[in-house]
This record gives C-alpha cells, sequence and structure tokens, in this order.
C-alpha cells in the first residue's frame, strides 16, 4: 500500500474531549451533592418502593360510586378549559400583534413582551392561589387564571409567527393606500392563520389538563375534588377521578389530531 | 379556497350571448362555508354552555377589579429582608428537585424510548406498552404526581424529585421516540453489515445521531421543570412552594411578593441560560 | 483454489409470486472486480443484499469460503450471521458514515464485530488497529484527516472513508452497492481506482453494482447482466455487445 505518510511521530486518532469528561465529571458530582441534600439516600427510595406497592393496593379497584361528583367536577373543568381558551385567544390576538417587532415601534413591543413574559413565567397554579384571594373561591379564578397562562403561551407563538412573516406582502397592500387595519386583515393574517388555529386547539388541550388542576387551590373544576379524596385517603376514588382525567386528556388529543389532519 | 363562475359585472349590461364570460367571485364553495359556519357556531355554543352553567356569582366578577388592586398594594412593598432568611434555601431546593429530577425521569424514560421507537424495537406488543405507559405519565400532571408521592413517601423533596421524575418520563419520552424514529438507516445499515453487534450499533450508529435532539430535550425539560418544582410544595412536596403557602396562609402578602420575584428571577435566569447552552450546542 | 462465493439457487420474494431474484446462481472467483449490471429494479441491490443477509433470502445457499473456512450464509442466524458479516466488507451508495463520527471513528467502526464494547465506548482501540486505519487512510489519500468529522468531507472523501472502513474488517470479499452512483464522473474514476487498487493489494475479490456501463467495462474483470431477476449475461468486458445490453437494458435510443 503505498500513498503519502507522514514522518514517524506519534499521530493521534482521537480529537481530545476535555470538555465533554469534565462536564461529565460535574454532573455526576453535583448528582451526588444534590442527593444528599434533599436526604434521598438508597434506603429511603427501597422503603419507598414498598410505600408505593402499598399505595398501589389501595387504589385499585377504582371506585366510581360518587360519579355524580365526579361528573359535575369534570365538566366545571371543561367549562373551565372552554371559556379561559376563547378569552385566552381573544386577548393574544391584539397582544401578539403588539409584541411583534416588525409591526408595532420598540416602545410598545418591549413591554408587550415583558408582559407576555411575566404571563408564562408564572406557573398557571400560583396564578390562580392569587386570583382565588382576589376573586373568591370557585370557576372565576381558575378562568383568569388561565387566561393568563394562556395569553402567556398562545400570544408569543403568536408574535414569533407574526415576525417570520413575508414583510413584502404587508407591504404590498400598505402600497395600495390600505388603512392600518386592512394592511392587518390582508397582510399580516392570511399569512399567520392557520398557524394560529394550531395554537388554539394546542392550547385548549393544555388548558384542559390544566383545569382538572386548579382546582387543588381552590379555583373549581374537579381539582378540588381530587385533593379532598386525597386529605381524606380515599385512594380508590383518587384513581376513579385520574381515570377519568386521563380518558378525556385522550379524548382531547385524539380529536385535535383529527382536526389538525383535516385541516392541513 | 375560492372558486370561479360565470360572470362578468362589466357585460351586464349586454344580455345572455355573453354569460360564459360573467364570473362571480367566491371565497369559499358552499361546503367550505357550511363547515365554517358549522365550526363557529360550535365554538360559540360551548362558550354560551359554559358560562350560563358555571358557578359565577356576579357580584364577586363585578367586584373583581377592586379585589384585584387591594391585593396589589398588599403586596407592595415586598419584603425583601425576607430572601435571605427562607426564600434562598427553599428557592436552591427547588432547583435541586427539578435538576435530579429531570435526570432521574431520563434515566427512566430512555428504556421506554427505545421499546417505542418501531425502528429500534421491532416487536408491535412492546411498542404498544411503551407507548401506553409514555401517555399515562405525561397525561398525570406533576402536581397529581406530587400528591401521589407524599402519601407514598410523607412531605418533603423526595416526593418532589419523583414526581417530577415521573412527569418528565411521558414528555423526554416521546420527544425521544419521535428523534429515534426519524433517524437516518443507513449507519446502522452499515454497522450492521459489518458484523457489529447491538450494543456497538447503537452506541455508534443510533447515539451520536440522536445526541443533539436529545440534549434539547433535556434543556427544554429541565427549563419546564424549574417552573414545575416552584409549586409542588403547595401540597407538601418541597421547594419553595412550601414557603409560599405558609406566606399566603398568614396573609403576609409582602412575603408572598417576595417569593413571587424569586420565582420570576429564577425562572428567568433558567431561560437565559437554556438558551445560552442550546445555542452553544447546536 | 475454489471460488470465494459460491451462490445456488438464490430466490428472492418481496411479494408472493412475484420473484425479485429467480433461482440465482453465481460464482464469484478470488481476485478482481465483478460488475453487476442491469436496469433499476431488476434486483441487483437486493442480490448483493442477500449476500449479507441484510435483506433475508426467500430460498437458496449463499457459500463463502475464506480464511476461516466455509459456510452458508443463507442458514446462519443471531451470532453466528454477525460473525460472518465480519468477513464480509460492503461500500454503500449514500456512504452511510457516522456524521457526527470523526473520519478516524468511522474507519474503526469496521472493527465493532472484533472489539468488546467497552474498548469501542472508551475508544480504546488496539494499538495495531489504529496503526491499520492509519496505514489505510493513507492509502485513500486521506492522511490529515484523521480527526475531522465526516461531514465535513466532499462526497468522494466520505466514499474513501467507506472503502477504508470495509477494509479494516480484513473481509474475505468485498461489496459495493452503487458506490458512484452519488459522486460526479471525475470523482467516480478516481474512486472505482482506489477500489481496484487496494482490493487486488489485499487480494480481495469485489462484487460491485453499477449502472454505468462505460464505468463497469474499464474497471471490471467480468461482467453480469441481470434482466428481471436472472442473469442473462456472464463474461469479460470485451464480450459484452450491444445485443448484449439491448437483452440487458431493453430499449434502442440510449445505445
Amino acid at each position: 500500500m503505498s500513498g503519502t505518510t507522514l514522518p514517524a511521530q506519534r499521530r493521534t486518532p482521537f480529537a481530545p474531549e476535555w470538555g465533554m469528561r469534565i462536564l461529565g465529571l460535574l454532573l455526576i458530582a453535583y448528582l451526588i451533592y444534590a442527593s444528599t441534600q434533599l436526604d434521598l439516600g438508597l434506603g429511603r427510595f427501597i422503603t419507598g418502593l414498598g410505600e408505593g406497592g402499598r399505595f398501589l393496593a389501595r387504589m385499585f379497584p377504582p371506585n366510581f360510586a360518587r360519579w355524580e361528583l365526579l361528573l359535575e367536577g369534570m365538566i366545571e373543568s371543561i367549562q373551565i378549559a372552554v371559556l379561559a381558551t376563547v378569552g385566552g385567544i381573544i386577548l393574544s390576538l391584539p397582544l401578539g400583534l403588539m409584541a411583534a417587532r416588525n409591526l408595532a415601534p420598540w416602545w410598545v413591543s418591549g413591554p408587550v413582551r415583558a408582559f407576555i413574559a411575566v404571563c408564562r413565567s408564572l406557573h398557571y397554579v400560583i396564578v390562580a392561589i392569587l386570583f382565588v384571594k382576589a376573586l373568591g373561591f370557585g370557576a372565576l379564578a381558575g378562568v383568569a387564571a388561565l387566561i393568563v397562562a394562556s395569553v402567556g403561551f398562545v400570544a408569543k407563538l403568536f408574535a414569533e409567527a407574526v415576525e417570520e412573516i413575508s414583510m413584502k406582502q404587508v407591504e404590498a397592500v400598505r402600497s395600495t393606500g390600505a388603512s392600518g387595519m386592512a394592511v392587518l386583515i390582508y397582510g399580516v393574517l392570511p399569512q399567520v392563520a392557520s398557524r394560529f388555529v394550531g395554537f388554539g386547539l394546542y392550547q385548549l388541550d393544555s388548558n384542559l389538563r390544566n383545569s382538572t388542576l386548579v382546582g387543588v387551590v381552590g379555583a373549581g373544576g374537579i381539582g378540588g375534588t381530587l385533593f379532598a379524596a386525597f386529605k381524606r385517603f380515599d385512594y380508590d376514588f383518587v384513581s376513579a377521578i385520574l381515570i377519568t382525567i386521563i380518558a378525556l386528556i385522550l379524548l382531547a388529543e385524539l380529536v385535535s389530531g383529527r382536526i389538525r389532519a383535516a385541516m392541513r | 379556497m375560492s372558486a370561479a363562475k360565470g360572470s362578468d359585472a362589466m357585460s351586464a349590461a349586454t344580455g345572455d350571448t355573453l354569460a360564459p364570460l360573467r364570473r362571480e367571485w367566491i371565497r369559499h364553495t358552499p361546503a367550505e362555508r357550511l363547515t365554517r359556519w358549522v365550526m363557529f357556531l360550535a365554538v360559540v355554543a360551548a362558550v354560551v354552555w359554559a358560562v350560563r352553567t358555571i358557578d359565577i356569582i356576579p357580584e364577586f366578577l363585578a367586584d373583581a377589579p377592586e379585589q384585584m388592586a387591594d391585593l396589589l398594594v398588599r403586596m407592595w412593598p415586598p419584603d425583601l429582608a425576607y430572601y435571605p432568611r427562607t426564600v434562598h434555601a427553599a428557592l436552591i431546593e427547588t432547583l435541586h428537585i427539578a435538576t435530579l429530577g429531570t435526570v432521574f425521569g431520563f434515566v427512566m424514560a430512555i428504556p421506554l424510548a427505545l421499546l417505542a421507537a418501531r425502528n429500534i424495537c421491532r416487536v408491535p406488543a412492546l411498542n404498544a406498552l411503551a407507548q401506553v405507559g409514555l401517555v399515562a405519565s405525561r397525561s398525570v400532571n406533576s402536581l397529581v404526581w406530587a400528591l401521589i408521592f407524599v402519601a407514598v413517601f410523607g412531605p418533603g423533596a423526595a416526593a418532589g424529585v419523583f414526581a417530577i421524575a415521573f412527569r418528565s418520563i411521558g414528555f423526554v419520552g416521546k420527544l425521544l421516540a419521535e428523534a429515534l424514529e426519524e433517524m437516518n438507516p443507513g449507519p446502522r445499515e452499515a454497522l450492521r453489515a459489518a458484523g457489529a453487534p447491538w450494543g456497538a450499533e447503537m452506541l455508534k450508529a443510533v447515539w451520536p445521531q440522536i445526541r443533539p435532539a436529545f440534549w434539547g430535550v433535556a434543556l427544554f425539560r429541565w427549563d419546564i421543570n424549574v417552573r414545575e418544582s416552584a409549586v409542588l410544595g403547595l401540597v407538601g412536596a418541597g421547594g419553595i412552594g412550601v414557603v409560599l403557602e405558609d406566606a399566603i396562609n398568614f396573609f403576609q402578602w409582602d412575603q408572598v411578593a417576595t417569593i413571587l420575584l424569586a420565582i420570576l428571577a429564577v425562572v428567568l435566569i433558567a431561560e437565559i441560560v437554556v438558551t445560552r447552552v442550546r445555542a452553544r450546542l447546536l | 483454489m475454489s471460488a470465494a462465493l459460491d451462490i445456488r439457487g438464490l430466490t428472492k420474494e418481496y411479494v408472493r409470486g412475484k420473484p425479485v431474484l429467480r433461482n440465482l446462481d453465481l460464482s464469484i472467483g478470488a481476485e478482481g472486480i465483478t460488475a453487476i449490471i442491469g436496469p433499476s429494479g431488476t434486483g441487483k441491490s437486493t442480490l448483493l443484499r442477500c449476500i449479507n443477509r441484510l435483506v433475508e433470502p426467500t430460498g437458496g445457499e449463499i457459500r463463502l469460503t475464506g480464511a476461516e473456512g466455509s459456510i452458508d450464509i443463507a442458514k446462519l442466524r443471531g451470532r453466528g450471521l454477525r460473525l460472518a458479516r465480519r468477513r464480509i466488507g460492503m461500500v454503500f451508495q449514500e456512504y452511510n458514515l457516522v456524521e457526527r463520527l470523526s473520519v478516524m471513528e468511522n474507519v474503526l467502526c469496521g472493527r465493532l464485530g472484533y472489539v468488546p464494547l467497552w474498548r469501542a465506548w472508551l475508544r480504546k482501540y488496539p494499538e495495531e488497529d489504529i496503526a491499520r486505519a492509519f496505514a489505510l487512510l493513507d492509502a485513500v489519500g486521506l492522511p490529515e484527516h484523521a480527526t475531522r468529522r465526516a461531514d465535513a468531507l466532499s462526497g468522494g472523501q466520505r466514499q474513501r472513508v467507506g472503502i477504508a472502513r470495509a477494509l479494516m474488517q480484513r473481509p474475505d470479499l468485498l461489496l459495493a452497492d452503487e458506490p458512484t452512483s452519488s459522486l460526479d464522473p471525475r470523482t467516480s474514476v478516481e474512486v472505482l481506482e482506489m477500489l481496484t487498487k487496494l482490493a487486488a493489494a489485499e487480494g480481495v475479490p469485489v462484487i460491485i453494482n453499477i449502472h454505468n456501463v462505460a464505468l463497469a467495462k474499464r474497471y471490471a474483470k467480468r461482467i453480469v447482466g441481470m434482466h428481471e431477476g436472472a442473469i442473462i449475461f456472464d463474461g469479460p468486458p470485451e464480450a459484452l455487445q450491444d445485443d448484449h445490453l439491448r437483452r440487458i437494458y431493453g430499449g434502442e435510443d440510449w445505445l
């Protein structure tokens, strides 16, 4: 075999990967440190397995005896989800447009973007607690909390979608002398309309999941029933509720999947 | 989405000989119009039903702005001195919960993802079983997992870690399985043709292709988990939620404000870190 | 000396009743390039992939003879199959390199059937493997590219890495499935030159699928023409006439 051979110096077959090795070691060191901080020894883990087994046993078979209560809670959760999604979408439309840096001046888009970021950063349960304190127990607080969460998500995605549009189309409409609203409707919205529907569907899905939880802090829906069941150690009722929630979410995923496929 | 029929306004005067030239601009076909109408009506009906039957007391609604303003006033100024006393330690614990939970969740998700990916595991029954596990994990909210693990382990951070871990399995497993299925099969084929054992195939052909998606999902999920870990304490699973719960129950609104600001800060920092790392990795 | 590869009665049906390979008999000797030509869909790729069982034959015998003895590949399964595959190197049309790994790591993939997993993971390959890898890289003309990432290379360079990887196995037989179809004309010639030279130096017979008849005639010692799953021509390139090509490929205009 002929060919150019480098002089007989030691050739390195592999590039050194010190960065990755150090990171790996750091990660392992951190894991050990954090585990000890949180008192997560192996012994605890094993006791937990035993407890977990006992817990599972108490959850089965699921007990649907109080199905009226269950149904009532689920319906309320669905209502919360629907209202929150619609409200969130309605608010996200103008907010998203105002947050788009290619449409709005910086002194508008900046604060609006910050507001949307804050909406997103606070967990919806925390927001629900605040609304419960402000608006009293019940579904109103839940709807309000989820509207905030929806805005944080949908408005952000909407703003990003608007920022990705082709400005040339907008320019073309503007050059015809159309008014601001007309430019929006004809130049901007057609480019983002289909994605907006996608966001809305996703948010409805997400809100359905979340609405089942806000009740834990008193904001209405099945969450309250669930929390109460936990407190009373009615674990078989708990599993009934969980099964219903999972079924609802699966159903919602199926339906939205179908709708999305039909829209393409 | 538009259809053209025959009718040109300009030749209206001339009559029927120009009928073929007449065009009408219809934006949607009748079938499409009907579907759009139906969907619109469905949404309106859903909203109306929800508003009618939901249990909202009108007085509360009217009272709302005043109540909110009152709350905000009580929260200002935030009691910043409260921070070093309790909030800081709880925040660190929250971060530990989020990180440990993410790692632990990954460890459990990887085998499930391998089983669920149809190009790695070719036994349909196992694929289905793994998918069911992933969906179940995803559908149960981390707060509910926290409730479960508090019942199992007792209150404390351990419950939080497991809650985060178990919730993450479904999310991570689904995305990893998708990445595995979208992989280029060529390199695997080459290694198999060279007589490499299954382990070497995974290590040298699959893992290098999956790596960017793997880290991307890890960062993404860690970011979400930081947010979720903050609330687990509300049901007793450790972290800053516990402190928050106490402050709220004792109506210490200025402390609540501090805690919220702290949570916000941590979440923002986490997001910045994640964006930076992602830019460098990929 | 007995043939290196002896195929008897090879059949393959993807769909029942529609065989892609019909009862093929083929013997490959100990040296030189055998080029298989034929229109798309005629089973050339299936034939090659049956040899190392990337595709499962429906029937027939595939006998490989080499330094380690003679075995029927069609009958192997599991570990036996894997060990047999080590004896057959393959070069692919799309190179099939692991793009995120370096050139050296890709070449060393040829030894994955021989080294234990922990060595592969920690990249602690035996010294002689690394030396041979470097020697092969020199031979394919990529001496300084060992630590470069595979996706930083051009198509021709990647294919050369593919050849080095296949030769790393010290195979008894080399298969090449349309190795030049993704390359421009000049690079195709370079790659085929290299393949011929190296295979001859290592004493390894090569079976190559190719649809460029001119290149086939130039580099192959023997040409096998397939049509609809059967072999209808088998002989030296000089014996390949327009008449044969017409029967192999059908149609007139392209000649």
